[in-house]
C-alpha cells in the first residue's frame, strides 16, 4: 500500500523525522484557512506556504501539482487550481499546504527492500531534488547503495556511513544522520518496503529536514499494524472493495472478457492468453484479474462469479482452472450455485460463461457441468481455445450491442 | 538424482497439528513421500493421524531431527509465527526448509534469510509462498499435485504454483526429475539462479523449464547466469505481459513499477542469451518437446 505524502509525513513526526509544519486540505477554505494560522506565526516571510497536490505518483511538479503562495488570498486560488487536477490519471482530492522551507541544498535518501541481495538497501545522494532514476542513469556514481542487514540495521555509526557515502557536505552530515536513523525506524517499525525523502533539504539555518515523503507499507504485514486511518476509499474500485470483503484478489481492468481462475501465475498467463486471442476479434480483452486461490470452496467460486458478472463491460466470462488443490468438481459446483443464487437475487447471468477445467477431479467437474445443461455454459477442453472461445463470445456481444 | 529432494528424503512438517499441516501432511505421504514427524511445541509427545499413519509430534525441529534423522522441514505455520518457525529450523541446521506459508511480512523474511546467510547457509530455504519441489516418483514436500504428472528429464523451477502444475501435466509423457516452486514474493531463499546451477549439475536433467512473472529483475539476472554458467537447452515463459503497470497481480512481488519488471523486458533479456520463451503455457511446452526430441 503506497502512502499520500501527508499520510507518509504523518508517520515521520510520531517517530521525530523533521518535517515542515503542514497540513492537509480538501477544499480552497480549508487551504485558505491554513495558510491564516501559519501567517499568524510568520514574520511576513514569502512564499508563506507551498500547496501540493496529494496523489500517489511522481512527477507533480512537472504536471502543475506544486504551487507557492505568498498570501492566504493565493493560497486559496492555487489550491482551487491543483484540486480536481488530473495527474498522470490520479485525480486530486486534497492538498498539502505546507509552509515555506528556506532551501540551502536539496539531496535524496531512502530505504527499501533489494530484491536481488534478499536484504535492505539505503541509497543516499547529494544530488536530490530530481527525479533519482535520471541520478541513477547519468551519473551512477553520484548515489551511493549502501546494504543494510537486518540484523543490526541503522545505528548512528551506519548512518553516518550512509550520509558520507551520498557525499553530503560535512555540516549537514550530523542532521542528515541523526534523520535516517529515525527514518530506518520507520521503515522497520511500520513494516515499510519503502521510504524515501525527496528532496532531504539543508536549510538556510542549518537544519536538515525531510520536505517530501514516500512510504509503501508491505500489505503482508496488515495483521500486525493499525494502518486503517490509511485506507483510501476514493481510490479503491467499488468492485475491488466488495471483492476484498470477501477475500479475493479482484484487480479491476479495462477489457470485456471477465477472468476468473486460480493462482497468480495462471490467472495472469490467462489475461495474457485472452488478449492474444482477442487480437483476432478487434482487439477485445480481459476485464479484470481474480485468483480464487488454492482449495477455492463452491462459495468461492459463486462470489467470484458475482463480483465480475458485476462489472457492466463484461460481456464474456472465462473460467480457467487448473486443480492442483483446488477441486474441480467443487469449481463445477460452484458455477452451478452462481447460476441459481444469482437469478433466485432476480440478477440472472445474462452473458456465456467459457469453462476449461483440468487437474484434479476434472473428470467430476466437467461432468457436473455437462449435467447441470445450463445453457450460457460452454466447456473447452484447452486454456487456448477456451480463451480464444471466450473472446469470440465478448467481441460478437460488443459488437451485436 | 534429481535436485534438493530425492527418495532418501526425510520430511518433517513444520505446523502439522494446524489444519493446512495435517491436509497436506497427509496428500505428501500419499505422494510417497516419507514424512517422519512433525513439531508443534504444544502438543509434542503425541502423535498425529494423517490417513491412517500416527506420525509423531515433536517440540522442536532439532529433536525431531535426533529422533527421526530428518533432513527436509515442511514450514505450514501461519505467517505470524512463520519468522521463528524458520529460525528454528536454520538454527537445528536442517539442510532443507520449504516455506509453503503464503503472506509472510517481507520484514520476516529478510530477518530469517539474513540469519541463514550469518550461519552460513547451511539450510537451504525455498520460499516462502512457494508450492514446494517435487521430484516425481521420488518425494513430494509441499503442495504440488503427485498425480498430475511423472518422472522424466525436465528441471523446472517456477515463481508461480498453478503455472507450474499446468506444465507439469502439459509435459506428464515427458516427466519431470525435479520441479521447485520458488515463490513469487520479493524476497525468496532460493531463486532461479540457485536452480539452474542445480539443474546444470544435475546428471538426471536434460532441459530446464523456468517460469517468470512480471516483477522485480530477476528473470534477467537469470539471464545472465544462463549465458555464462548453463550449456544444457532452457526454455522459458514470463506471464503478465498484458498486466498494467501499478497493480499487485496477487503476488506481493508480480508488480510492474515505471519500466522496471515488465514480461516483455525479461522476455528479451533471455531470448538475448538463447533461451527459447513461449508466449504462451502451451507454446512453452511444445517449445520444451522440441528440445526433449532434438536432444
Amino acid at each position: 500500500m503506497d502512502l499520500f505524502e501527508y499520510q507518509a509525513k504523518e508517520l515521520f513526526a510520531e517517530y521525530g523525522v523533521p518535517i515542515p509544519r503542514g497540513k492537509v486540505a480538501a477544499s480552497a477554505a480549508e487551504a485558505r484557512q491554513i495558510a491564516e494560522e501559519f501567517a499568524a506565526g510568520n514574520a511576513g516571510a514569502k512564499p508563506l506556504v507551498v500547496i501540493k497536490a496529494q496523489v500517489k505518483t511522481g512527477g507533480r511538479g512537472k504536471a502543475g501539482g506544486v504551487k507557492l503562495a505568498d498570501t492566504p488570498d493565493e493560497a486559496e486560488d492555487k489550491a482551487a487550481a491543483i484540486l480536481g487536477m488530473d495527474i498522470k490519471g490520479h485525480t486530486v482530492h486534497t492538498v498539502l499546504v505546507a509552509e515555506d522551507t528556506d532551501i540551502a541544498q536539496e539531496y535524496y535518501l531512502s530505504f527499501l527492500v533489494d530484491r536481488a541481495e534478499r536484504t535492505f538497501l539505503s541509497m543516499c545522494s547529494v544530488e536530490g531534488g530530481v527525479e533519482i532514476e535520471e541520478v541513477a542513469r547519468t551519473h551512477p556514481e553520484a548515489l551511493a547503495k549502501i546494504p543494510v542487514s537486518p540484523l543490526t540495521g541503522v545505528d548512528r555509526a551506519k548512518a553516518l556511513e550512509i550520509v558520507r557515502a551520498g557525499g553530503l557536505p560535512v555540516e549537514a552530515q550530523e542532521g542528515a544522520a541523526q534523520l535516517a536513523e529515525r527514518l530506518w525506524a520507520v521503515f522497520t517499525d511500520e513494516d515499510a518496503t519503502l521510504v524515501e525523502v525527496n528532496p532531504l533539504v539543508y536549510t538556510g539555518d542549518g537544519r536538515v529536514v525531510a520536505l517530501d515523503a514516500k512510504v509503501t507499507l508491505d500489505d503482508n504485514a496488515a495483521f500486525r499494524q493499525e494502518w486503517g486511518s490509511f485506507a483510501d476509499p476514493a481510490a479503491v474500485d467499488p468492485l475491488e472493495a466488495r471483492a476484498k470483503a470477501r477475500h479475493l484478489n479482484y484487480v479491476k481492468l479495462d477489457g470485456a472478457v471477465g477472468i476468473i481462475g486460480n493462482g497468480a501465475g495462471l490467472v495472469m498467463s490467462t489475461l495474457d492468453v485472452v488478449a492474444y486471442a482477442g487480437e483476432e476479434f478487434g482487439g477485445v480483452r480481459p476485464a479484470n484479474f481474480l485468483d480464487i486461490g488454492g482449495g477455492a470452496s463452491a462459495e468461492v467460486m459463486a462470489n467470484g462469479l458475482d463480483i465480475v458478472l458485476s462489472d457492466p463491460s463484461v460481456r464474456s466470462v472465462l473460467v480457467n482452472v487448473f486443480g492442483g488443490i483446488t477441486s474441480c468438481d467443487a469449481v463445477a459446483n460452484g458455477i452451478v450455485s452462481a447460476m441459481a443464487l444469482l437469478a433466485d437475487r432476480g440478477e440472472p447471468v445474462r452473458h456465456p460463461i467459457v469453462v476449461r477445467l483440468d487437474g484434479n477431479n476434472a473428470a467430476q467437474g466437467r461432468a457436473i457441468l455437462a449435467e447441470a445443461n445450463l445453457p450460457l455454459v460452454e466447456q473447452v477442453a484447452t486454456m487456448d481455445d477456451a480463451a480464444r472461445r471466450a473472446a469470440e463470445l465478448a467481441a460478437a456481444a460488443v459488437n451485436g450491442a | 538424482m534429481a535436485i534438493f529432494l530425492n527418495a532418501g528424503s526425510r520430511v518433517i512438517v513444520q505446523g502439522i497439528t494446524g489444519s493446512e499441516g495435517r491436509k497436506h501432511g497427509a496428500r505428501m505421504i500419499a505422494a510417497g513421500t516419507n514424512v517422519v514427524g512433525g513439531t508443534n511445541p504444544r502438543k509434542a509427545g503425541q502423535t498425529v493421524d494423517l490417513s491412517g499413519r500416527d506420525v509423531p509430534v515433536f517440540a522442536s525441529v532439532a529433536e525431531a531431527m535426533a529422533a527421526t534423522g530428518a533432513n527436509v522441514s515442511v514450514v505450514f505455520v501461519p505467517p505470524a509465527g512463520t519468522k521463528d518457525a524458520v529460525i528454528e529450523a536454520i538454527d537445528a541446521q536442517i539442510p532443507l526448509a520449504i516455506v509453503i506459508t503464503e503472506g509472510v511480512p517481507v520484514h520476516d523474511t529478510a530477518a530469517f534469510w539474513a540469519r541463514a546467510e550469518a550461519s552460513g547457509n547451511r539450510t537451504r530455504i525455498v520460499g516462502p509462498n512457494c508450492p514446494g519441489v517435487a521430484s516425481p516418483g521420488k518425494s513430494n514436500a509441499g503442495i504440488i499435485p503427485a498425480d498430475i504428472t511423472s518422472e522424466g528429464r525436465i528441471g523446472l523451477v517456477s515463481k508461480s504454483g498453478t503455472l507450474t502444475y499446468q506444465m507439469m501435466y502439459e509435459l506428464r509423457d515427458i516427466g519431470f526429475s525435479t520441479a521447485v516452486g520458488i515463490g513469487g514474493d520479493p524476497i525468496i531463499g532460493t531463486t532461479h539462479i540457485d536452480c539452474l546451477q542445480a539443474f546444470q549439475d544435475d546428471p538426471e536433467t536434460d532441459a530446464i523449464v523456468m517460469i517468470g512473472e512480471i516483477g522485480g529483475d530477476a528473470e534477467e539476472r537469470a539471464a545472465a547466469f544462463i549465458e555464462k554458467s548453463v550449456t544444457k537447452p532452457v526454455v522459458a515463459y514470463v506471464a503478465g505481459f498484458t498486466a498494467p503497470e501499478g497493480k499487485t497481480m496477487g503476488h506481493a512481488g508480480a508488480i510492474i513499477s515505471g519500466s522496471a519488471g515488465t514480461a516483455q523486458a525479461k522476455k528479451e533479456a533471455l531470448e538475448k542469451v538463447g533461451v527459447r520463451v513461449g508466449r504462451t503455457p502451451s507454446e512453452t511446452a511444445s517449445l520444451v518437446r522440441d528440445v526433449m526430441r532434438a536432444g
